[in-house]
């Protein structure tokens, strides 16, 4: 009896089991309760601003003004809404908004993906130099860059007598300066994760450069491409900078600069029309990322693991 | 259909080189097998065949024409890679016919040229497939169907098997065997497995350190290897060598192995050894399967001797036995049913008809 009794496992061994796996579920939930803590604060974080904007711009300027509380709409109205539909300049500027930021895009995805593909592939005297460099520009800040553009643009004036300021079409030149270089790193990590083997076969195949560019490279990357396309529209889209210092017009401003401009008269701020103009601004961008959100993610993460 | 010739092939990456000089002449309609260890050199040659690689110095001609300067595309070459490079976005009639789209031939003639190929590769099922959605074996598959539907001059393996697992390895050799003898053309292929390379090749190239050591059959290069390296490569378990010393006796030679083993040399090899009596650094170079267990009365030309044996691994259809001799492991293949047993001495008989003598200071097969 005594000697078998070693073989029984005891009431405290069975129970210690199931207290092992809860123990590891504990912390597993531990673990959760966290993220969740600070998923949540981020969450506040981020959306309470946009929350805030959508209250304000549902008060009439009399509640806005009132002392009520802020976080509460008394009187919803739409009128901020309907008076910026109404009005022709903003309509303007989001029209100008729109060709300004799909023609930095297409100026952006024509200069990228080439300059990405000879760089990732073509191996020739300087490409790596040359790779490092486009990334090195892309971190020169437009803080710096407005002042200097500034004069270039009223040297170009001066001496070629081609009116540069104050044209929205100037935008479409100086964007690409911002998209480019960001969009062409991207796009060479993109192309650099494309095994060797595939051009290689391409060309066996009969394919030139430019045949293995849009037939085989850009449909492989298009995830990348579709990210840095995503990447190039918003810093065209809210650029707020360079809008501010070389347009001044109110037929010339993007929504940006426009809003500031004729919804802020002196001091005097429609607050209710401001925030409506921001959250219809930002409307656009907001579809792209709800709809391609999940190849902006792939995109930006290409490179770091191997398919 | 053509025949490839390789005149004074040399290529430097920077000022390694990694192929010194290479002459060989491929025949049409030949299979040819390009084996060695890693870093041989082999697949530079391949890919300087396709026009991958820049050439430092020689010549290629495909077909009667130089080609050193001809980009891949004009070659008419088609070239299998190990991981297929299938082209992802493409189903697998697409990646089959991209060659063929890109020259522009008529959709009629395309179609019917990628449905007879894939009749051959058992790839009708899965025209519509994209590559993710295949197994192994079959993007091996659509690889050498992209290669073949385009009728090219040449076909170019580069290592095409090494990413499959044993089993399909085994299988797709056969497969490409026999689609070799159905399409007959002209075939570089290369490898580092000994084994594909003789059971694919009409002629195999060893290669190492850029030079090529042998060619020959595979029966050649199995039966006389011309160099220590190629008698060491080819063959599976690898040839035994040990140091030997060769002394004349009253018109005979004998083969001094160590104190105890003494072995005679066949008449018929007394004169092609005589001259190297007393040389140092020789080898004997012997087969597994040609030292076995005594089976009745030795033959001329066969001794035996008796050694400890330390393992013995059982295959089934013959056993394994390992001993040292001189401190190198010795292999010898034996019948299963043979008493022999680790730990114990055992006879053993050696045949020395399939002997080979080996300078070890040259390499050379004597």
């Amino acid at each position: 009896m005594s000697s078998l009794s070693p073989e029984i496992p005891s009431p405290g061994v069975l129970a210690a089991e199931p207290r092992k796996t809860g123990s590891m579920k504990r912390d597993r939930r531990r673990a959760l309760y966290w993220s969740y803590f600070f998923l949540a604060l981020f969450v506040v974080f981020f959306l309470t601003p946009p929350i805030y904007m959508m209250i304000t711009s549902l008060k009439s300027s009399a509640e806005i003004g009132a002392i009520t509380n802020p976080w509460w709409v008394y009187a919803p109205t739409l009128e901020n809404y309907w008076a910026l539909l109404g009005s022709e300049q903003y309509l303007t500027f989001f029209k100008n908004s729109a060709i300004v930021s799909v023609v930095v895009v297409i100026v952006t995805m024509l200069i990228s993906i080439p300059a990405a593909f000879a760089l990732a592939r073509m191996k020739f005297w300087g490409s790596a130099a040359l790779g490092m460099g486009v990334f090195l520009t892309y971190l020169i800040p437009e803080t710096l860059l407005f002042i200097p553009l500034f004069k270039i643009f009223a040297w170009v004036q001066d001496t070629l007598g081609i009116e540069v300021m104050n044209h929205y079409w100037v935008l479409m030149v100086i964007y690409p300066t911002l998209t480019v270089p960001f969009c062409t790193w991207i796009m060479i990590g993109y192309f650099a994760s494309i095994p060797k083997e595939l051009d290689e076969a391409a060309l066996i195949d009969g394919a030139g450069y430019l045949q293995m560019l849009t037939k085989i490279f850009i449909p492989v990357a298009l995830p990348g491409i579709i990210a840095a396309t995503i990447f190039a529209f918003t810093v065209s889209w809210a650029d707020f900078l360079y809008p501010m210092a070389f347009t001044t017009s109110a037929d010339q401003l993007v929504l940006p600069a426009g809003i500031v401009t004729i919804l802020i008269r002196g001091d005097v701020y429609a607050w209710g029309q401001i925030m409506a103009a921001c959250l219809l601004g930002a409307l656009p961008p907001l579809l792209i990322y709800a709809f391609l959100m999940d190849y902006y993610i792939a995109g930006l993460t290409a490179g770091a693991t191997k398919g | 259909m053509a025949q490839v010739n390789l005149r004074k092939l040399v290529k430097h990456y920077d000022e390694t080189p990694a192929v010194r000089g290479i002459d060989l002449d491929i025949a049409d309609k030949e299979f040819v097998v390009l084996v060695g260890p890693s870093g041989c050199g082999k697949t530079t040659t391949l890919r300087m065949i396709a026009g991958l690689e820049d050439i430092t110095d020689g010549e290629i001609v495909i077909g009667g024409d130089v080609v050193n300067d001809v980009p891949p595309k004009d070659r008419d070459i088609a070239m299998v890679f190990q991981n297929y490079a299938l082209y992802p976005h493409m189903s697998v009639h697409e990646n089959m016919s991209f060659g063929l789209r890109l020259k522009k031939v008529p959709k009629d003639e395309i179609k019917r040229r990628v449905a007879n190929v894939a009749t051959i590769l058992a790839l009708t099922e899965l025209l519509d497939r994209k590559p993710k959605q295949l197994s192994g074996g079959q993007r091996q598959r659509v690889a050498m169907g992209r290669a073949i539907v385009r009728n090219p001059k040449v076909f170019l393996f580069d290592e095409p098997l090494s990413n499959l697992d044993a089993k399909l390895r085994v299988h797709m050799r056969t497969e490409i065997k026999k689609v070799h003898q159905k399409v007959r053309t002209t075939t570089v292929y290369v490898t580092h497995d000994q084994v594909e390379a003789m059971t694919l090749a009409d002629r195999v190239v060893v290669m190492n350190a850029g030079r090529i050591e042998q060619i020959g059959t595979p029966h050649e290069l199995y039966h006389s290897p011309a160099t220590l390296f190629v008698a060491g490569f080819i063959g599976s378990p690898a040839m035994n060598m040990m140091k030997c010393s060769l002394e004349e006796t009253a018109g005979a030679l004998r083969l001094q192995v160590n104190g105890s083993i003494s072995l005679p040399v066949p008449q018929e090899r007394v004169a092609r050894y005589r001259a190297y009596v007393g040389k140092r650094d020789l080898l004997l170079g012997l087969r597994p399967e040609h030292v076995t267990d005594v089976r009745g009365a030795a033959l001329p030309g066969q001794a035996t001797f008796e050694v400890p044996i330390e393992v013995t691994e059982p295959m089934g259809m013959e056993t394994l036995v390992f001993f040292t001799i001189n401190g190198s492991e010795i292999c010898a293949r034996t019948d299963p049913t043979a008493e022999i047993h680790p730990g114990k001495r055992a006879q053993l008989l050696a045949d020395l008809r399939y002997m080979h003598l080996i300078d070890e200071a040259s390499g050379r097969v004597l």
